[in-house]
This record gives C-alpha cells, structure tokens and sequence, in this order.
C-alpha cells in the first residue's frame, strides 16, 4: 500500500488546514521560484520523463501535450485552461481537490502556466460545485494576497494572472473544446479538431486544457523528481492517482493510491470490501460512465491501469470505479446510463442526437424484456453506426457501456425476454 | 433537449445595485471585447437573485454585456442548471439520479418529492415553497445517494433523513448540509485508511459545509451585499488588458445627417454588421465604408463604447480594416474574416 509520505494530496479530507499557511505546512508551495527558474523547458522534460498521463480520462501524455504550445509567440497571448468541469458519472476527485488541497492546484497552474509560455490561466469548474468554487476562490485570493499570483508570482519573474470561472450544468462541457466554446460565452458545443486548442483555442489563441488532477500533481513531481514518481505502477502506467470508489462497497471513499493497483487490494483495503463479500460482487465501472464495464470474472484479476484495463476492452478513464453487487439489475444501471447521455448529448452531430434516444429506449425495453432477441444485436449495430461518427466522443462514450454489457451480460438480456415471454421469472428477473 | 421560455413573464428585471457592481467583478477576468464570457455566471447571478430566469432578465444581461438576445437564449437554454421557469419560493431541490446514486437508493429520494412537494418535477408544491427535479450526475458519488438544495450538497442520505430534512426545510431552518451519515468528507465511513496524521485536529466541517454553515445563504436569494467584494479583480490584473488605446481618451468621430447622394453603402458587408447595427450606426450618422475606414484609434473607442448592445465590436472585428478594403475594392466583394478579400 501507498505510504502517506508519497502522496501527494495530503489533505484529502480536509482535515488539515485548508489555508495557504497550512498548505505551505505540509510542504506546498516550496521553492516554486526555484523550480521556474529552471527554465520551460526543463520543466516540460521533468513531466514527460516522470510518465504523468493526463488525469481526466483520455490518459495523454501530459508533458507532450504541454510541448505542443508555441515556443515564440506570433503576438498572440497562450493561455492554460483547467478542466474542473468533473461531470463523468462517478467521479468526483477533483472535487476534495479543490475544496480541500486547493493550493496543489493553484502551484500547478503558475508553473505549468509558465511551462507552456501563458501569462493567464482559467479555471473551470462545474456550475454545481459552489462551495468548491467559493473555497477555490479563498484560496486563489490568498495567493494573490502573498503574491504567489500576479505580476513577478512568487518571485519567480514571471507574470501570471487566474482566473475562476464556471459552467451551468452540462457534461458536455467536460470536452476541452465545448469547454473553450463556453469560456467564450457560448453554446458548449464542441469543435471540429483540427485546429487543435495549441494552435488555436480560447479566442483564437494557442490554449492547453488540462484535467485539474494532471496540473495539481505537477510540482510534487518536479520537487520529488519524476523518477520517484516513476517508481509507482507498471511502465508506461506511471504515478499515484485518485481513485473514487462509489456504489456498494461498505466504505465508499476517494484515496489516493498507487497506480496499477489490483481492484480487489484496492477495494478490500481502503473500501472495506464489496458488500455483502467479494463474492457477492456482480461487476464493476472501472473508469466513469463512459468505460465498458467487468464482469465480476475479469474483476477478480483486474488491475487498475491505462493499458491492462484497455487490453480487457475497457479503460481507467478517470478511475472513478463503480461497484454493483448481486442486488444490482445490471441491464437499468445501462440504462440510466444511456439516459444520462440522451439527456447530455449537445445536439450537434445527427448520429449523436438521435441515436442516444434510440440506444435508450431500446435499452428501456431490455430492461422490461419487452424486446425480441434478434434486438440485442440491432442495439449493438446502433451503438456502432454511432460510435466514431461524430464530432466528439460522447457518441462514443454513450455506445461504450451498451457494447460492454453486451459482450459480458447477453445471457441476463436473453434470460430476461424468454422469461418475459414465457412468463417464468428467471433467477436473473427475480432482482 | 428542448427547453422554452415559461408561457407567463414578469415585466421587468433589474439587478440589486450591489449585484450590478459584481457582475463588473466578473466581466474583468476576460480580454477586452470578450465581455460574453462571463455570460454564464452573470445570468447565475440572476437566477440567484430572482430563483429563476425569466425574460426580461435575460435581455438585461444581453444588454449589460453587449450580446444579440438570441445568443444569451441560446446559452439560458443549452445550460440545464438555469431555471426557465418559477421554482419553490423556498427551496428547489434538486436529486442526483445517475447510476451510482440509483444503485444506493436515489428512487426512494424521488419517491419522496413525488409524495411531499409535487407530483412532476419543476411543478410548484401546493403551499408555493417547493419544487424538486431529477439532475445527472451531482459528482458526489463516493457520498451517494444526494440532493442538492439551494446551494448546498446533503450527502449519504436515506428516505428517512431526506424527509426530515424537507421538514425541517418547510419548519424554516436550514439543516447542516455534507454527509448525513457521521462521515466527514470522502473518507471510508469506517475510519481512515491513509492520511491519520490530521484527524485529531480536524475543523468541526468539511470545506464545503463550514462555508454553508459560515455563510448561511444556502436557501438565500442572493442580493449581492452578503459578502463584500473585497479584491475586485481589475486592480490586481498584472498587465494591462489588451495592447489598444490604453488610457487613451475616446473621441466622437464626425457624424453625418443624412447619407451622400441619398443612399447609403450596405454596412451589412461588413463582417460581423448585421440589420440591428446597421440600423444603430446609421441612427449615429455613419452612412459609408468611408466614413468608418478614416476612424482613428480614439474615435474606434467612442464607437466601442457607444455602440447599444454591441460594446467593443468595432475593435473586436476591426472595422476600419475591413472598412478600407470595401472602399479600396469600389465593387465591395465578400470580406472573410481575416479582413483579406477572397478573389
């Protein structure tokens, strides 16, 4: 297990001090001139070395993706975006983030801000979180206040101003160019990419969006070095994460652990196990809502990464996991899902649109068994007619979940249409 | 998902002055000319204050940030947490619905408003103080199952407490929001796992419930002179906004009566210059592409600034630019947006 020393949010629960002087306590905030005055480019070389991959669900290599900004400017301004528009069903990390180890954060921006050449920084965070928001903006205020912010921020020579500003209730905006397209006071309806935002984004001007988790641990790194945070998780699957762990297990919680964890240790360790027993578990979410889910099978051996959660056709996502036990109709919790993208689907692209609504209703007759057989496979023809055709990846995102509890859960979907229709309850209806 | 204005409007809206002062607070955090970025916090404001938008409140705020109405409908209706018709004079309560919170019970929590506030979500309960509604994910999970009230987050609910928590609500008293169980934050309920050193010495509230509780307002129509504006943002801002005429004074430009020779050039060419604008200018005495190709930089300001509804389009689409390339090319073709003339 994950010792206390190497974490890197020490203040989780907030049961420390939320304040700048604690923050600098438990070791924040310490020789942020110094590490600035190593130059961009040591910076940038620091995070691609240490392995980070972006936090928010995607898993691109942070350090990479801040490489992309122009190294001159063209006379106009970069700017850094943080996506605090956690909306991903299931997650909620960023939110202990920035209500209880706000200053990670802020350190983060001003130095990623100056490793990506921006003088300004916004943070978006979703319209819901208003205390997260009022304690994000204390903390900001104090920084300004100590002159950690501003002109000469921390004395490191470079200016740089932050910005809090918020969204009003649409996942969507969760995608960095929906977001950028509500930061200018729009419909978030997202881009065609390309251009991608480090060419041009807010406003028209080069624009990195990172997860708030990517930025937040970013001067650990470069403090402790990116070798320590190397040393965590297998190659390629670097670092520490937040895990949220929701649903019924009999401790719900959000911790910070090391990464490529198995879920099981991770469960029985911090959660106090699956309800009513491990083998009572019926399967898993391992990533937020957009990740196909496993079966309780693949669970037993599941280790919690980038790439073995994708070599199982699923995915770490945010690594928001949520469990369901034997109680759980697995085919309404889809279901609800499938509500939940009709509901969030941005309108833009037709095949989004419209095949949300018919993925749900279909859905909503699996759940009843009112369906013909041969409708599994019309549903799973749907989910691939919209996946990758459109814009962004909510299609995407809407048709994953379907198509994993297809592939793990067709015999629960055919028992419960037999029965419907033969009227017996199955074992399975029963629920 | 289709949302409409309500069928029935009040006459008017106005910001409490206290509010008006904010919403500057918020329009500073962007570059000059793109004051319709703090469009969403701005119409928030107005929900606050009044519980719900309404139109007239939403044509306030096209007007007090310089947006065609359209746009801010637009934005009022593509955001589900605006509220475009009447909620509970008291409280709209608002239960998270997504899977993690159904899996622990959220349809218990709806069964609840159905049985005590009203049958359909956003209907108004029968003494006026309630109105509820299913919303997607609150991102509370680990704290499931939720509701969001007024500002405030009640956690680890059970329909037992979610109905004394209402009652206590229609009593008048606010109850403590967070978790509801004995758990403090996103710790396991069963003690902690990591991070022991702290515990001992802890506030008697997470973040979020010792702001409610600090604050109070968790139900409160916001006024705007709860919480002074202590740092406005504008004071503090590093480096001047934008490279224009900073600090420069801005200065009429000449106007005429009436356009030359009895017709005036289609404005309209210009990108960026729609029917209201062209109606606006003309209504100033701006009649020709050459009037507007000899603006100075002080005379671009006075046009930003006096410009109804359309502050800072003058420089934001750089007028004079495209102004000059309309007289030079006499037959005035299609101007894109770079201002450079597609052959």
């Amino acid at each position: 297990m994950l010792k206390d020393q190497d974490r890197i949010f020490t203040n989780l629960y907030g049961m420390h001090a939320r304040t700048l002087a604690g923050a600098r306590k438990r070791g924040h905030w310490d020789g942020t001139d110094t590490l600035i005055k190593n130059g961009s480019d040591w910076i940038v070389d620091q995070v691609k070395a240490s392995g980070l991959r972006g936090r928010g669900g995607a898993g691109f290599p942070t350090g990479l993706k801040w490489s992309f900004m122009p190294k001159e400017s063209d006379g106009r301004p970069s700017y850094l975006v943080v996506n605090a528009d956690e909306s991903e069903p299931g997650t909620c990390k960023d939110r202990e983030i920035m209500r209880h180890d706000p200053h990670t954060l802020i350190e983060g921006c001003l130095i990623a801000g100056f490793g990506m050449g921006a003088n300004a920084g916004y943070i978006y965070i979703r319209g819901e979180f208003i205390r997260e928001r009022e304690a994000l903006q204390a903390a900001i205020d104090e920084a300004y206040d100590a002159g950690l912010l501003g002109k000469n921020a921390a004395k490191s020579g470079w200016d740089f101003d932050l910005y809090l500003t918020h969204g009003a209730g649409a996942y969507i905006c969760g995608e960095e160019t929906a977001l950028l397209e509500s930061l200018e006071g729009k419909k978030g309806m997202p881009r065609m990419k390309p251009p991608f935002p480090a060419g041009s984004g807010l406003y028209g001007c080069p624009t990195t969006v990172n997860n708030v988790e990517s930025i937040a641990v970013v001067p650990t790194i470069l403090r402790r070095g990116p070798g320590w945070f190397g040393s965590f998780g297998r190659p390629n699957n670097a670092g520490t994460k937040l895990f949220a762990i929701s649903g019924h297990v009999n401790n719900p919680c959000v911790v910070e652990e090391a990464m490529s964890i198995p879920l099981q240790e991770l469960i029985e360790k911090h959660c106090g196990g699956v309800r009513g027993g491990w083998d009572n578990l019926k399967a898993v979410i391992p990533g937020g809502a957009s990740v196909p889910m496993l079966p309780k099978s693949l669970c037993d051996e599941a280790i919690m990464d980038f790439d073995w959660l994708r070599d199982q056709r699923s995915g770490l996502g945010t690594a928001a996991v949520i469990v369901m036990d034997q109680s759980v109709d697995v085919v309404k919790a889809i279901w609800r899902l499938s509500a939940f993208y009709k509901h969030e689907s941005c309108g833009q692209c037709t095949p989004c649109r419209e095949g949300t609504g018919w993925m749900m209703r279909v859905m909503d007759r699996l759940v009843k068994g009112e369906a013909e057989i041969e409708e599994i496979d019309m549903l799973l023809d749907v989910t691939k007619q919209v996946e990758g055709h459109t814009i962004c990846a909510l299609g995407d995102a809407a048709a994953w979940p379907i198509q994993g509890l297809i592939r793990h859960f067709r015999d629960d979907i055919e028992d419960r249409i037999k029965s419907k229709r033969n009227g017996r309850i199955s074992s399975v209806a029963a629920e | 998902m289709l949302r409409r204005l309500h069928h029935e409007q009040p006459e008017s809206f106005a910001f409490s002055p206290a509010n008006l002062k904010w919403t500057e607070t918020q329009i500073a955090k962007y570059p000059e000319g793109r004051q319709a970025s703090a469009v969403i916090a701005i119409l928030w404001r107005a929900q606050e204050q009044e519980g719900w938008l309404s139109k007239p409140a939403l044509e306030a705020v096209a007007d007090l940030l310089g947006m065609d109405y359209i746009r801010v409908l637009e934005v009022a209706t593509f955001y589900f947490m605006f509220q475009l018709q009447p909620v509970g004079a008291l409280a709209h309560v608002q239960v998270c619905g997504t899977t993690t919170c159904m899996i622990c019970g959220s349809e218990d929590l709806i069964g609840i408003c159905r049985e005590v506030i009203a049958d359909a979500a956003h209907e108004i309960s029968a003494d006026g103080n309630f109105s509820w509604e299913e919303v997607e994910c609150l991102g509370a999970c680990t704290n499931a199952p939720m509701v969001q009230i007024g500002k405030d987050f009640y956690e680890n609910l059970t329909a037992d407490k979610f109905r004394q928590i209402l009652t206590a609500f229609a009593r008048g008293e606010v109850p403590v929001p967070g978790p509801q169980n004995g758990r403090y934050a996103a710790e396991p309920l069963s003690g902690l796992t990591s991070l022991k050193e702290f515990e001992s010495g802890r506030d008697a509230h997470n973040a979020s419930v010792a702001l409610a509780v600090g604050f109070g307002d968790t139900i409160k129509r916001i006024q705007g002179d709860e919480v002074p504006i202590l740092k406005p943002v504008k004071a503090r801002k590093a480096k001047a906004s934008g490279n224009k005429t900073a600090g420069g004074a801005a200065q009429k430009p000449a106007m005429l009566t009436a356009a030359n020779n009895g017709a005036g050039d289609d404005l309209k060419q210009i990108e960026g210059v729609g029917p209201a604008l062209e109606k606006q200018l003309n209504e100033l005495g701006i009649w020709h592409f050459a009037q507007i190709a000899n603006w100075s930089a002080a005379e671009v300001l006075w046009i930003d600034e006096n410009l109804k509804r359309f502050k800072g389009r003058a420089s934001r689409d750089n007028w004079v630019e495209q102004a000059k390339i309309l007289v030079n090319s006499g037959d005035s073709e299609v101007v894109n947006e770079m201002g450079a003339k597609d052959v």
